[in-house]
């Protein structure tokens, strides 16, 4: 069974594709949706094609599916309408499916079931590289903060820090914010920094 | 206690009800709390209310008929008793192309029959077949530009290519060279302008005058199951409609749309639209449309079934529908008239008397039967001085000839 993923973000394609190969399926496509990505997949002539379902190209990619005669069979969205909850839960992974014309749904199943739960894995994997590039701004900005003190009121590093989070308690804001709003200041006030 | 109701729309300048709606309370007066979920492509936003993630959505209008007649992947009976706009498209072209065209922009824009045979001959002296983007299939845009090449002999499926793309994906395309123009809702024909790529070859409100655009669709047996969330969406929504046609809030508008989780969008080029003062060529000033777009007014929002007929007729005009009496009334039931009266019956909105109208008859303003308040219907001819008479369907598809 050839598969194709039409993806533009390295890494969800991937984290798809290893799902796939680990599962057993060795025909696996990359295809970004630019230039002339319509006429590689015409091209290839897929049995399954996986696409972001947030993706701007999906009316692209219909539009292609609706009128080619480079394909032999056409290909429809999902496989087996009956199945609401695979459906229901494909949409809610952002999954979007095109099948070629009878191939049995036992065959695809497997295929959509493991693409639902590697895009939920990749948008878990997402959410933890934001939350983390967000911890290391937080901490860039205290850093900042800590250093206006210890240049401004001699503290040594540690004492900044202290201040820095006495102050934030007092007030009940968070530490991150405290630190915002002391490098606001200093530089309204045109301090060094 | 608030019932929260989730509406997929795209980034475009006729989702400005919808955003209102929210925004200005009018849904809130209403019991309702409105959860406006962004959608890039109109194949999504149609998966989202074909099963069931959103309850409704602004949708093209031809696009809630296809899905109905099983033109769109999973076939599904969707419901449209609320237009959310009439027209609001430009056709743009790369200046290169539209050297062709007449350059006085002004007789260009007003004479949509002299530009079409300009845009003839203008294919003729490209090195190649023109590359126009649309956004959809089926779209008014696609109908639209369809029913403008061919009254000047020029055939869609031969002579052009049309490449579809989503109207936010309508710009890059254009710097990258993979189009040659595009017909598509503002602001995205603006902003093509206004980056220099492109100038205004058409402006779909002179091709139909009244044409229809955006619709509020519901897959019909929610909307059966529900007539009381129903009517009060659709009350909250006649009053953001006639807050938004006020020239008074205009500004107040175009800024609220600029928004990231809108349009994303500068605030001025929003406001062409809205205004009618359409920028055709950077450095030039602006052309007055004053009807380039509409929300409220002649009853905008009143879903016609001979605009669903008139759609259904050029689906089956291009082949994309085989007509028959069944297919036709599938399409004409899409529009519901019924419960926009029932929903609206003590509103202070003009009620149209009919549900059917002959769709181009209108040459001036005219005063008609409407069973409250004043009702004028503003002229809604064709270019081409076609008229559109709902009930004689095949005959109205003989006058394009033997094959379209």
């Amino acid at each position: 069974m050839r598969i194709v993923i039409i993806d533009d973000s390295g890494l969800r394609a991937t984290v798809l594709e290893e799902g796939l190969r680990e599962a057993g399926y060795d025909d696996i496509h990359i295809v970004p949706p630019r230039g002339a990505f319509v006429a590689r997949l015409e091209r290839m002539a897929p049995d399954v094609v996986l696409m972001d379902l947030g993706s701007p190209s999906r009316d692209t990619l219909e539009e292609m599916l609706t009128v080619s005669r480079a394909l032999a069979k056409p290909i429809a969205m999902f496989v087996d309408q009956s199945d609401d909850m695979m459906i229901g839960a494909a949409i809610d992974a952002g999954v979007s499916a095109y099948v070629v014309d009878g191939l049995r749904k036992e065959r695809v199943k497997p295929v959509l079931e493991l693409a639902v739960r590697r895009f939920n894995a990749f948008a878990r994997i997402q959410a933890e590289l934001d939350e983390a590039r967000t911890a290391l701004s937080d901490r860039k900005i205290i850093d900042r903060a800590k250093s206006i003190l210890m240049n401004q009121r001699s503290l040594t590093e540690q004492d900044a820090y202290a201040l820095l989070r006495s102050s934030a308690m007092n007030q009940g804001k968070k530490i991150v914010d405290m630190a915002q709003a002391l490098i606001t200041a200093s530089d309204l006030l045109g301090g060094p920094l | 206690m608030m019932t929260s109701l989730r509406i997929a729309f795209l980034p475009l300048t006729d989702a400005a009800v919808l955003a209102v709606a929210r925004e200005r309370g009018f849904a809130e007066e209403e019991g309702l709390s409105l959860d406006l979920v962004r959608t890039t492509s109109w194949a999504t936003l149609r998966d989202r209310l074909v099963y069931g993630q959103v309850q409704a959505a602004h949708m093209l209008a031809p696009l809630a008929v296809a899905v109905t007649l099983g033109l769109s992947q999973q076939p599904a009976a969707l419901a449209a008793p609320f237009k959310l706009n009439v027209n609001g498209n430009m056709l743009v072209m790369a200046s290169d192309f539209a050297k062709a065209l007449d350059p006085d922009i002004v007789r260009r824009l007003a004479d949509p029959l002299g530009t079409a045979h300009d845009f003839a001959a203008a294919i003729g002296l490209w090195r190649r077949k023109p590359v126009i983007g649309v956004v959809h299939r089926f779209s008014s845009h696609a109908l639209t530009l369809r029913y403008w090449l061919a009254s000047a002999g020029v055939d869609p499926d031969r002579d052009v290519m049309m490449r579809v793309l989503p109207p936010s994906l309508t710009v890059e395309a254009m710097r990258a060279g993979e189009i040659d123009g595009f017909i598509a809702g503002e602001p995205w024909g603006s902003a093509a302008v206004d980056a220099g790529l492109a100038e205004t070859a058409a402006i779909g409100e002179r091709i139909w005058r009244r044409g229809v655009e955006k619709i509020l669709a519901f897959r019909e047996s929610w909307m059966e199951e529900n007539p009381d969330s129903v009517d009060r969406l659709l009350r909250a929504l006649a009053r953001a409609a006639a807050w938004c046609d006020d020239p008074a809030n205009h500004g107040e508008l175009a800024h609220l749309l600029s928004q990231p989780r809108y349009v994303d969008q500068p605030a001025e080029l929003i406001a062409c639209a809205l205004s009618g003062n359409i920028v055709a060529r950077v450095g030039e000033p602006a052309v007055a449309n004053p009807d380039f777009m509409l929300f409220s007014r002649e009853a905008t929002p009143f879903p016609w079934r001979s605009q669903a007929l008139w759609i259904y007729s050029q689906l089956a005009r291009w082949g994309m529908v085989e007509h028959s009496a069944d297919n036709a009334a599938k399409a004409g039931g899409v529009f519901r008239p019924d419960i926009f009266r029932r929903a609206l019956a003590n509103s202070a909105e003009p009620m149209p008397g009919a549900s059917m109208k002959l769709e181009g008859a209108v040459a001036a303003p005219l005063a008609v039967g409407s069973r409250r308040g004043e009702l004028t219907l503003g002229p809604d001819s064709f270019f081409d001085g076609r008229v559109f008479d709902p009930d004689r369907i095949e005959a109205f598809l003989e006058t394009f000839g033997a094959r379209r």
